[in-house]
């Protein structure tokens, strides 16, 4: 065995070992989290953290931020949804290879990533102190607020997702339906987008996977609530930002909830990601 | 106006439905555009709202902002270099240890593991992506950072760094420079910029490790059949074959981890200590500009606010210039595949 081959068969060798290395590093760490997550979290579970607030401090639950989060969850998937099906429609049936087009799509892959504190700030800006300077102050933060940001959070992921879904139908369908004379927001509607429907509701789900877990730009728009409140022009509560708050008391019993509400949320968002890939598996979905 | 089967619509009939579809189509093509704009429109409004707020920070300090290390709320003077440094530091401590183990696991996924086992691990590495960040806060702050301080960073301090316990200099902190003060510490506790960073490496590998395989799968297989068949090692293909014809992709991959790395802020907040002090040790507490955001803008007023809009207006410009450059390296792997 000459000098040379010796020496390419070894590099090879540690190149395999290195990368089988680093593959079971990333294993481990997942597996680290996901074993904290569900021994500290399984622990620290009971009854009453779904039946009492946060006001009744280390005696209390998580009931109000339960409510608060699903309230505004539901409110940033309801506002960008609509939104976020049109714009993703008008990439891909108006606007394929036109320059606008072309460009929104760009940018919506760049907002895809983009710092979502600076889009709380946003919404800060635009919401929150309007709505002060216009009530005098009654009415400041609010969980329709924080249901906006999540929303802006929310809305390149369904457009993206809206966006390649529709480019996937095959174009006869188009010719079809339109050399009958539908004209053609009728084709879009009731061909094209049903054609592309489960892998628009995957996009949906994705994108509430995204936002169950966002807690920076709820901090300066929903803010938080000690009590229990349906109405979203009040101060509302989230399970992240609860999450935040405990795990930043020095005591181990707000400690404790924090790890129970971790694993909540995570519970939540992963069985959403896992259940939205197995249901729609044939529906490729690239979501980086 | 339904037509009898067999009969033709009078030409008046025809001709107000074809009216009414015109109106209703171009109804409908504003209001898709409309939604379409709406995206452009968050994203200028982003930027423009952060702008606007850190006016008065910008106009008091002007050019000065950027490289004070003050941040004193008592004399309301404010400076962004403290956390741009602990933003910049900890997403390259983040690069650097994701990087290499990102390029490992998609050699490992696309030519090194077999068949059965890719889809699995894949997922199982894309199940990090779908972690939120704050239960990777949580994990750091409370698991992570003890498990530091307790086995790794005593090493840290004690052979590399200038500060050991016993008082005696390793060789290593003597002869090289910069060493010595990068890991020199009597801070007693985990939470650090290097903490942070290796964190933020765990969930931006994720990203760039998918970005990766992906575009080494884009590579034409007679390619590196060509390289086997004249007897290249696995590794030689890799390197020399694959990694050179994705090479803009990759970049692109690294800076899309780089772009998430920088705009991260719960896990973020969670463990670097958020101290507001300037401090060249990897190992002391620092801050980011997303986490000092995140924990003083509740309680700020005046110039405090505006500074911290301010920090989120660069933020954003940073953040968006690095994306920018992600996805046009990504853009050309895409023109490639047309070919």
């Amino acid at each position: 065995m000459s000098a040379i081959y010796l020496r390419r068969r070894v590099t090879n060798w540690i190149a395999i070992a290195l990368s089988t290395l680093a593959t079971l590093v990333g294993l481990v760490f997942l597996a680290w989290i996901l074993w904290e997550t569900l021994r500290q979290g399984i622990s620290a579970l009971n009854f009453k953290l779904f039946t009492s607030i946060t006001a009744n401090g280390e005696d209390g639950g998580l009931a109000n931020a339960m409510v608060g989060s699903l309230i505004i969850n539901f409110l940033g998937i309801a506002i960008a949804t609509p939104i976020g099906v049109m714009a993703g429609t008008w990439l891909a049936e108006y606007a394929n290879r036109t320059k606008l087009g072309e460009t929104i799509r760009f940018l919506n892959d760049i907002l895809l990533s983009a710092p979502s504190i600076v889009m709380g700030l946003f919404v800060y800006t635009i919401i929150v102190l309007p709505s002060t300077v216009l009530t005098h102050g009654s009415t400041t933060f609010s969980g329709f607020a924080g249901g906006v940001a999540l929303a802006l959070i929310a809305l390149p992921v369904i457009v993206r997702t809206t966006d390649e879904m529709l480019r996937l139908v095959p174009s006869t369908l188009r010719e079809a339906a339109l050399s009958l004379g539908v004209p053609q927001w009728k084709l879009t509607m009731q061909i094209l987008v049903r054609a592309a429907r489960s892998g628009i509701i995957t996009g949906v789900l994705l994108a509430l996977a995204r936002i169950s877990g966002e807690t920076a730009p709820l901090l300066f728009t929903a803010f938080g609530n000690n009590y229990m409140t349906l109405n979203p022009i009040d101060k509302m509560s989230s399970l992240p930002q609860i999450i935040y708050q405990y795990a930043n008391d020095p005591g181990d019993t707000m400690h404790a909830m924090a790890w129970a509400g971790a694993f909540v949320v995570t519970m939540f968002v992963l069985l959403l990601s896992l259940g939205s890939r197995l249901i729609f598996s044939r529906n490729k979905v690239s979501h980086d | 106006m339904s037509a009898q089967p067999g009969t033709i619509a009078p030409p008046m009939v025809v001709e107000q439905r074809t009216r009414r579809d015109a109106r209703q189509e171009l109804f409908f093509r504003w209001l898709l555009k409309g939604c379409a704009l709406l995206v452009l429109a968050s994203l200028l409004g982003a930027a423009g709202a952060t702008l606007w707020g850190g006016r008065e920070a910008f106009a008091k300090f002007g050019w000065h902002f950027l490289v004070s290390t003050a941040w004193d709320p008592g004399n309301d003077v404010y400076g962004a270099l403290v956390p741009v440094y602990g933003t910049i530091v900890t997403s390259l401590i983040a690069l650097l240890i994701a990087v290499p183990v990102s390029f490992g696991i998609a050699l490992y996924l696309s030519e090194v593991a077999p068949a059965w086992l890719r889809t699995p691990v894949s997922s199982a590495i894309e199940l990090l992506a779908g972690i939120p960040s704050i239960i990777y806060g949580m994990w750091g702050l409370f698991v992570f950072a003890p498990f530091f301080s307790a086995h790794i960073k005593p090493w840290l301090t004690n052979n590399l760094g200038n500060k050991p316990d016993d008082g005696k200099l390793s060789w290593v902190a003597q002869h090289v420079p910069f060493i010595g003060k990068l890991f020199g510490s009597d801070y007693p506790f985990g939470a650090s910029i290097l903490v942070a960073g290796i964190v933020l490496a765990i969930m931006i590998v994720p990203f760039i490790s998918s970005v990766m395989r992906e575009v080494f799968q884009t590579v034409p297989t007679r390619l590196k059949e060509s390289a086997y068949a004249l007897g290249s090692s696995t590794w030689e293909v890799s390197w020399d074959i694959v990694l050179p014809y994705t090479r803009s992709a990759v970049i692109g991959g690294i800076f899309l981890g780089l772009g998430r790395a920088l705009g991260e802020t719960m896990a973020v907040a969670f463990i670097i200590g958020n101290s507001m002090t300037f401090s060249a040790s990897l190992l002391d507490p620092g801050t980011s500009i997303a986490s000092t955001i995140a924990n003083q803008f509740s309680e700020a007023s005046g110039l405090q606010k505006s500074s911290l809009m301010a920090l989120a207006f660069l933020l954003f410009v940073v953040t968006f210039i690095v994306l920018l450059i992600a996805r046009l390296m990504l853009r050309q792997l895409k023109r490639k595949e047309g070919n």
